[in-house]
């Protein structure tokens, strides 16, 4: 082993983010000491980023198979059937702690990143999503992280040319010290040209492909392993930065290789990037791998196999070629101006060999970084133990409303329920002449060239999850579900983020297990399989003062099919006169309510139960009355209740409605199983098998209910206000 | 004969497929693509269009680089023997680039990029763009751009209102453009730039088809010729 004369102290073990524990694992899994080079790969490879140690274990308890499902969790993204052969394939994936120190970079990698693990597998990209949680708005940092992560996200998607086309925007003071900024794509394959990572076939190329080697990004994935400390700001090298033309060359190139028979295997350099790229083809591929230091292309000059092996430089893929083929893939690289280097070759070794200058200087058993890393299996507390801890205030009194139509005004502007013209305006989200709906309960692709339809939501209520993790968990599935439905589609699976905080604390640790639990319970009763996914920990901040934990955030991107985009469904009201009814069973259950948090300063009280039976059942009777044309417009009953559904239903078209004197409780409360939807004919819902309450008829120029009235103009600037005044004000 | 239309491809365009898609819908011909670093063109073109996107990432100024390629160097010609050429987004930010355009596009007033439908004015019904259009028809047309902010010195503004050479006008201020200027063409009435998307607005998919006549405009043209 040559040279490795630094030597390993303590100090540098814990610089790398390794435990002692671990640090002894490594010198067993070598028999000996590592040189830096192997520690630095550990590190990587052992941070919870790529080896999902703590969270590994429940994990596997999620449903993620069925009829449909081509390939689940485990490779670059999900794979699934969406018919005439053809496949969808999407993932989400976080970038919070790189969004927090440089916003615009942060976010901007964070699409580049998704976009990356989508082509890998063989797909163009047709549309993206988001999912951003941000503190309080009067935050002195927080104004400058919305412009900054939201001009990220478009600078990127815009470029390269996918519309973003959905995604959800909360603010909550949990997250002052930590935001949270994940990103989601899909795209479209046919379904017998998928690419998988897999090296195979002792002797192939291994190719490197895309934008040179720089120092940027040098332990991106340890750095999002671990709690900001005070000195978030001197990180900031440690974020890698974007350029998105160089992705949409590499989508293009990857592609046009990709249409030929040339590649065994490939995969995108992500978090750790050569590290975990190559040492992930190798474990799938049951092989070994040998790379030549020397033959990577490098942005800079003097760098050492530690520096390229960590860099997390973006826009870079790995490959392994046929072989002989690769003088036809260079000539398509080389015409799309990108780098090309075949810099090692498949093994037989199931170890990782790198070479610099003639000598080894790395030379790991595979087992060890990938399929034998750390598994923890971290204490977590019972659900009634976490009860205990969370203190959640029981629901107590709540007073009636005085003014249902002043209180929704009053929701209407507030940060959570406010427009989001200004963020969605700064994402191209028609790129493509493709995007059938946006800023309703899905957003909408057609499939190009067919009369199919992808249908894409992002969901999660953070508030809930905190409340009762398993049942928050149960209802960030069941809202994805029903975003799907109440545009026709009809669900097919969900992709995850989950956003946690620091595990070895058993009560965060709670969280994420109790919320998976209920996620695994809904996907199953939903048929709603979960096939790619990503795990955020550690997000949690020292930088605002204490220890602040984030809520439990599961972020649900869920994707259906709407085999004909003729029937595809709206929210709008769609002409005067019509009925307006409400699907689905309403329950006394204003606790944590966007009412009570906004109007009453409170967040107590348990989050409203979520029945599979009745989220099934409602959901395809939404489904079929749509399909069968029978309801005009459609809108799912969530965060702000009864009253902002209306409220968005009227925004959405200009048409006023007119609605039966109600409750407090049934205004705002957020039972969930439940869509708000119009027809024209008394006789056209039939009440043996649609469970509905008629609630009042569409028309006018204003939102009346019972005797409160709120005209479409007060509503609209209501729902304008908040940005305005926070961004132009 | 059909109408044979090109689509230019630069590295980073990105609407190159929908422009396509557009011309082939309005003429019943496939357009053929156009590589940047072609320096020719194909022979007897009827209309060329430059699409949308980031050519060369825009890393210097929108449009400079991809002004200065090979196949600019084509249209250029192309355009000086009366070639009809269309650019849209990117392409009209190429078209002033390359000097086939007055003026320049400079960042929207808001310093943001802007997504959304706009409602235009025909102000010029007679050029070969918009010969199906009313004169002063309210069309709806989606816009989506960073430097969209249309700018020229007053004189040359005046001369482009005197010789009708202003083709759309925004309704609304969108992006802080000189006299709310959308789109504008040559002295010799075959250069059309306009920054809203005429090929996102051709379809029933669409939000609407106000620019459908656009193209219909010029291949009615071509078959009445």
């Amino acid at each position: 082993m040559a040279a490795s004369a630094e030597s390993i102290t303590p100090d540098v073990v814990e610089q790398h983010g390794l435990s002692p524990e671990e640090y002894e694992r490594v010198l067993h899994a070598l028999g000996r000491e590592p040189n830096l080079v192997e520690l630095g790969i550990f590190s990587v490879m052992w941070s919870e980023h790529c080896s999902y140690k703590s969270s590994r274990l429940h994990l596997k308890k999620l449903p993620t198979e069925a009829p449909w499902v081509i390939c689940g969790p485990g490779e670059n993204a999900g794979v699934i059937d969406i018919g005439d052969g053809q496949a969808a394939i999407f993932k989400m994936e976080s970038h919070n702690h790189p969004s927090y120190i440089e916003p615009y970079q942060g976010a901007a990698t964070g699409v580049g990143g998704i976009l990356r693990d989508v082509f890998t597998m063989g797909a163009r990209p047709v549309a993206n999503a988001n999912a951003l949680r941000f503190g309080r708005p009067e935050h002195p940092k927080m104004q400058h992280l919305v412009k900054g992560v939201v001009a990220g996200i478009g600078g990127y998607g815009n470029c390269v040319g996918v519309p973003t086309v959905a995604g959800e925007t909360n603010f909550h003071p949990a997250y002052n010290g930590n935001i949270l900024v994940n990103a989601m794509t899909v795209g479209v394959a046919d379904a017998d040209k998928i690419f998988y990572s897999a090296a195979t076939g002792v002797g192939n190329p291994i190719v490197y492909v895309g934008s040179k080697t720089g120092r940027d990004g040098i332990h991106g994935a340890t750095m999002a392993s671990a709690d900001f400390g005070e000195d978030a700001d001197a990180k900031r090298p440690t974020v890698q930065v974007g350029d998105p033309f160089t992705e949409k060359l590499l989508i293009e190139a990857c592609l046009e290789l990709m249409a030929t028979d040339a590649i065994v295997a490939i995969q995108d350099m992500g978090a750790a990037g050569l590290t975990s790229s190559s040492v992930e083809m190798a474990t799938n591929g049951k092989a070994g791998i040998r790379l030549d230091m020397n033959m990577v292309p490098c942005r800079e000059e003097g760098m050492t196999p530690y520096e390229m092996m960590l860099s997390e430089s973006q826009e870079r893929m790995l490959m392994v070629l046929k072989p002989g083929k690769e003088p036809m893939a260079e000539a398509i690289f080389r015409k799309w101006e990108l780098d090309f280097a075949v810099i090692g070759e498949v093994t037989d070794t199931r170890h990782m060999v790198l070479e610099w200058n003639g000598e080894v200087v790395c030379d790991i058993p595979l087992g060890p970084l990938a399929e034998d890393a750390p598994l923890y299996d971290r204490p977590y507390l019972s659900k009634e133990e976490y009860k205990s801890w969370a203190q959640v205030k029981p629901l107590g009194e709540v007073p009636e409303s005085s003014d249902i139509g002043a209180d929704l005004l009053r929701l209407m502007a507030s940060p959570n329920l406010a427009s989001k013209r200004w963020i969605t305006e700064q994402y191209d989200s028609q790129v493509g002449a493709d995007t059938l709906q946006t800023g309703g309960d899905a957003g909408v692709v057609r499939v190009h060239g067919t009369q199919k339809a992808l249908a894409i939501t992002t969901d999660c209520t953070p508030r809930f999850v905190y409340a009762d993790p398993y049942e928050g968990g149960k209802q960030a599935i069941a809202e994805a579900y029903r975003n799907l439905c109440a545009v026709g589609a009809r669900p097919l699976a969900v992709t995850n983020c989950l956003n946690f905080a620091n595990p070895q604390r058993p009560e965060i640790m709670a969280q994420l297990v109790h919320a998976l639990e209920g996620m695994g319970d809904a996907c199953r009763a939903l048929d709603f399989p979960i096939v790619s996914g990503n795990v955020s920990l550690y997000n949690e901040s020292k930088a605002t003062g204490g220890g602040s934990a984030i809520l439990p955030t599961p972020a649900i991107g869920g994707v259906g099919i709407i085999e004909d985009y003729t029937t595809m469904m709206t929210m709008g009201f769609k002409a005067a006169g019509e009925h307006i009814a409400v699907i689905g069973p309403n329950y006394p259950e204003l606790g944590q309510s966007q009412w009570l948090r906004t109007i009453h300063g409170r967040e107590d009280g348990d989050p409203p139960h979520v029945d599979l039976a009745d989220e099934k059942l409602n959901g395809e009777i939404v489904r079929r009355l749509i399909a069968e044309g029978k309801v005009t417009a459609v809108h799912d009953i969530s965060d702000g209740g009864l009253a902002v559904a209306l409220a968005e239903m009227a925004l959405a078209s200009g048409i006023g409605a007119t609605i039966d004197a109600m409750t407090t409780e049934f205004a705002f409360n957020e039972s969930q199983a439940r869509y708000i939807v119009t027809y024209r004919n008394k006789g056209d819902l039939d009440r043996a098998e649609v469970p509905f309450a008629r609630i009042g008829v569409t028309g006018g120029d204003a939102l009346t209910i019972g005797s409160s009235a709120a005209s479409i103009a007060s509503l609209r600037d209501a729902h304008a206000s908040f940005f305005r005044d926070w961004m132009e004000g | 004969m059909g109408f044979r239309s090109a689509v230019v491809t630069f590295p980073g365009s990105n609407c190159d497929r929908d422009m396509a898609v557009a011309l082939e819908i309005a003429s019943g011909t496939p357009a053929l693509r156009v590589w940047h670093g072609d320096a020719e063109l194909p022979e007897r073109l009827d209309f060329i269009a430059i699409p949308g996107g980031f050519s060369y990432g825009d890393y210097l100024r929108s449009g400079a680089m991809a002004a200065r390629s090979p196949i600019m160097r084509a249209i250029v010609e192309a355009a000086g023997r009366g070639v009809p050429v269309l650019g849209v987004c990117n392409g009209f930010q190429v078209l002033t680039e390359s000097g086939l355009l007055p003026g320049a596009l400079m960042r929207n007033a808001s310093q943001n990029f802007i997504c959304r439908t706009v409602s235009l004015k025909v102000e010029n019904s007679q050029t070969l763009f918009t010969s199906q259009y009313d004169q002063g028809e309210e069309i709806q047309v989606p816009v989506a751009h960073h430097d969209g902010n249309f700018f020229a010195d007053t004189e040359t503004l005046d001369r482009l209102e005197g010789e009708g050479r202003v083709a759309f006008r925004y309704l609304d201020a969108v992006n802080g453009s000189q006299r709310d200027i959308a789109g504008i063409i040559n002295g010799a009435g075959n250069v059309l730039g306009m920054m809203p998307h005429p090929e996102r607005a051709v379809e029933p998919a669409h939000a609407g088809t106000d620019g459908r006549k656009l193209f219909a405009s010029a291949v009615a043209r071509l078959v009445d010729a």
